[in-house]
């Protein structure tokens, strides 16, 4: 997994509030077996005209020219700034995919729905809930090449007037994404505390451990 | 000290170890699989040079991508059918329990785990899909998650999680006629919103919760997660219990013994705290019909489509006015005025035995609307199909004009071949309505099993509690 350090980056605003991963990344794209190459197809139905399927060349596809992403100015953009509850609906960790394969590295909102949030940390993605009436002033704020940069280590984004505004995010989170560590190895360093777990389970719940 | 919630009970009997800021490797007790968020998490364990750690504890099925005619002639789309392909070569590479698409356990993965015993009172369920939240009406603490956690709960048989808050929901009094456990979670998502309960473990209580059935609670699990919660529970009792009795994958014999004893524990303690309450009185929900693209633009059927001038919020205004536009509704339309095109009665929140009969009562003897181009009754699993084509459910609907598949997930998400065309409306037993959920350009209103079949039959949207009395 990539890691996070600091970044200083172009900020596009996505105006709305439930952004659902239906939108993020449509269905259709959900039956490919990779990892990889789903940038193409963010936002698939808001940024173009006409119904995208998996594999398709996006290169001569109608654009919706009144999309966010589609505008000359939010070119490169790498923070996404939105609204409540991003990230709600499916599963999917298809949406962190195609959010960081089409360059985002940090999304910044009032709230994200729990599922997303925990996947973004799994991709090198980082999710920053700031209070909504910040947000909103970041909103209103906003102009043409407007950046904002992102220090994990100090939990810190300074806007352009040098303002600084501190954000949360759990310790632990912070360390992995932080080093960009792997879960799993981290995880298998604790083998021997699972294997006596389950001893332990399969004396009080015998049925579970009956294979 | 006050006692425990049920959420405290099962996450603290499942923690292997805890980190200093709260975090906590969890041990996972059943890890159920599909085609669609899997295929990246085989390959994750195959090119680390990892096994399962308990293959034993996972079992799969494919169901997102399924066709539901002429399942003989497999696949036809080349994309969907290398994806089902990929997990039966995984499953059979790594050593886990598949049902295959001809099998007649094959079915959605939230029905058939259930159904199966294979999620039980007090597990920890997890799957790469989340309306996992439905194992919750067990008594279990089920969640969905993401590829990456598919990928290490396969190799560590853990998770590494921070416990939510607690939030409980009580459901006082007695619901009226034709009234289900559908309206009931759309009445409280309308209520505390799609956002209401990030953060937080629901637990669903009171006496309206306690007087569903098994099948009911499944329904408001199941949508825990379009209230933005995780997992959903209620707590055991004698239904619960009732309903684990005998299944395939049950503990049998003196090991069945010893788990009911443990599962009688599953409740709250009285005096347990939970970060926050809230209660809704049954008595004062009417049949739900969602209007927008989100679950909480719900209202009761006998109202109309809401005004975004009378909303203060600017972001949720803003919202309700391109959900109108979407849905192509004007504010103030009386819901009962809406005609749609299609029916779908299925997905994992209704397409169980008890679903399939609300809707068979609701059609029996009538047909379809002139206006009605496509009626699709998909039922949770190939036993279940079973069960109600020997209770002659098949023929109630097929001579209403009704069409009957094969299991899966069909028209809930549209990735196999059954889906809204663009601008279609749809009475729709699923869970999302979501823009293009069920389609490109589709139109999506939730409702109850037996007010789909309604509309079907209506051609618009009909109150089942009175309108089964007039007819």
């Amino acid at each position: 997994m990539r890691a996070f350090n600091q970044v200083t980056a172009l900020v596009a605003p996505l105006d709305r509030a439930n952004v659902d991963t239906d939108a993020i990344i449509p269905k259709q794209f959900l039956k490919s077996i990779r990892r990889a190459g789903f940038g193409p197809y963010l936002f698939d139905e808001w940024r173009y005209l006409d119904h995208g399927e998996p594999d398709m060349d996006c290169t001569h596809r109608p654009v919706n020219k009144d999309f966010v992403l589609n505008k000359p100015e939010y070119k490169g953009a790498e923070i996404l700034l939105t609204r409540e509850n991003f990230g709600c609906g499916s599963s999917r960790e298809h949406a962190p995919w195609a959010l960081e394969d089409f360059g985002f590295r940090a999304i910044i909102a009032p709230s994200f729905a729990d599922i997303f949030y925990n996947n973004c940390f799994k991709n090198g993605l980082l999710p920053i809930a700031l209070p909504a009436e910040q947000v909103d002033e970041l909103f209103k704020e906003l102009i043409t090449g407007y950046q904002l940069t992102i220090d994990l280590d100090q939990q810190q984004i300074t806007t352009p007037s040098g303002k600084k505004i501190t954000f949360a995010i759990d310790e632990e989170r912070k360390y992995r994404l932080f080093n960009g560590l792997d879960d799993i190895a981290l995880s298998l360093q604790h083998a021997e505390q699972i294997k006596a777990y389950e001893v332990e389970r399969a004396k009080r719940a015998p049925w579970l451990f009956a294979e | 000290m006050s006692g425990k919630t049920l959420y405290d009970k099962l996450w603290d009997d499942h923690v292997v170890y805890t980190e200093d800021d709260g975090s906590a490797l969890i041990y996972i007790d059943r890890h159920l699989v599909h085609e669609v968020t899997s295929p990246q998490a085989f390959e994750g364990l195959r090119l680390a040079g990892r096994k399962p750690w308990r293959a034993a504890r996972n079992l799969a099925v494919a169901d997102h991508n399924v066709p539901t005619t002429d399942r003989d002639k497999g696949i036809a789309d080349p994309v969907s059918r290398l994806q089902v392909e990929t997990l039966d070569q995984n499953c059979a590479e790594f050593g886990i329990t598949e049902f295959d698409m001809n099998d007649d356990r094959q079915g959605i993965v939230h029905v058939i785990g259930p159904e199966q015993g294979a999620t039980l009172p007090g597990m920890t369920v997890v799957c790469g899909d989340s309306h996992t939240s439905t194992h919750g009406a067990s008594g279990a603490l089920a969640f969905g998650i993401g590829t990456s956690e598919v990928e290490h709960v396969l190799a560590t048989q853990c998770l590494i999680q921070k416990k939510a808050k607690n939030l409980l929901i009580k459901v006082n009094g007695k619901t009226g006629p034709g009234v289900t456990a559908k309206d009931i979670v759309l009445a409280i998502i309308g209520k505390i919103g799609t956002a209401g309960g990030n953060g937080y473990t629901i637990e669903f209580a009171g006496s309206a919760i306690r007087e569903l059935s098994m099948e009911g609670r499944m329904t408001v699990c199941n949508m825990a997660i379009e209230a933005g919660a995780r997992a959903g529970l209620v707590a055991v009792d004698d239904v619960t219990i009732d309903y684990y009795r005998d299944r395939p994958y049950s503990p049998k014999g003196n090991d069945w013994f010893m788990a009911e004893r443990y599962w009688q524990l599953l409740h709250s303690d009285d005096d347990a705290v939970f970060d926050k309450v809230i209660e809704l009185d049954a008595g004062g929900i009417k049949p739900q019909v969602t209007w927008g693209t989100s679950p909480e633009l719900v209202v009761a059927v006998d109202q109309n489509v809401p005004d975004p001038a009378q909303e203060p919020d600017a972001v949720k205004r803003q919202s309700m006015i391109r959900a109108l536009e979407y849905m192509d509704l004007k504010a103030g339309q009386a819901i009962t005025d809406i005609a749609v095109d299609k029916i779908f009665i299925g997905s994992c929140t209704n397409s169980r035995i008890e679903d399939l009969r609300a809707a068979a009562v609701v059609a029996k003897g009538k047909k379809l609307a002139d206006n009605i181009k496509l009626a699709l009754v998909v039922p949770g699993s190939g036993l279940v199909k079973r069960q109600a084509e020997a209770e002659g459910l098949d023929k109630i609907f097929i001579e209403a004009g009704f069409e009957w598949r094969d299991p899966g997930c069909s028209m809930c998400l549209a990735m196999n071949a059954d889906r809204l065309e663009e601008g279609e409306r749809c009475a729709s037993t699923s869970n999302r309505n979501f823009e293009g959920r069920q389609g490109y350009g589709g139109r999506t209103h939730l409702v109850s099993p037996a007010m789909a079949a309604a509309a079907g039959i209506a051609g618009h949207f009909v109150d089942v509690s009175s309108w089964e009395v007039q007819q």
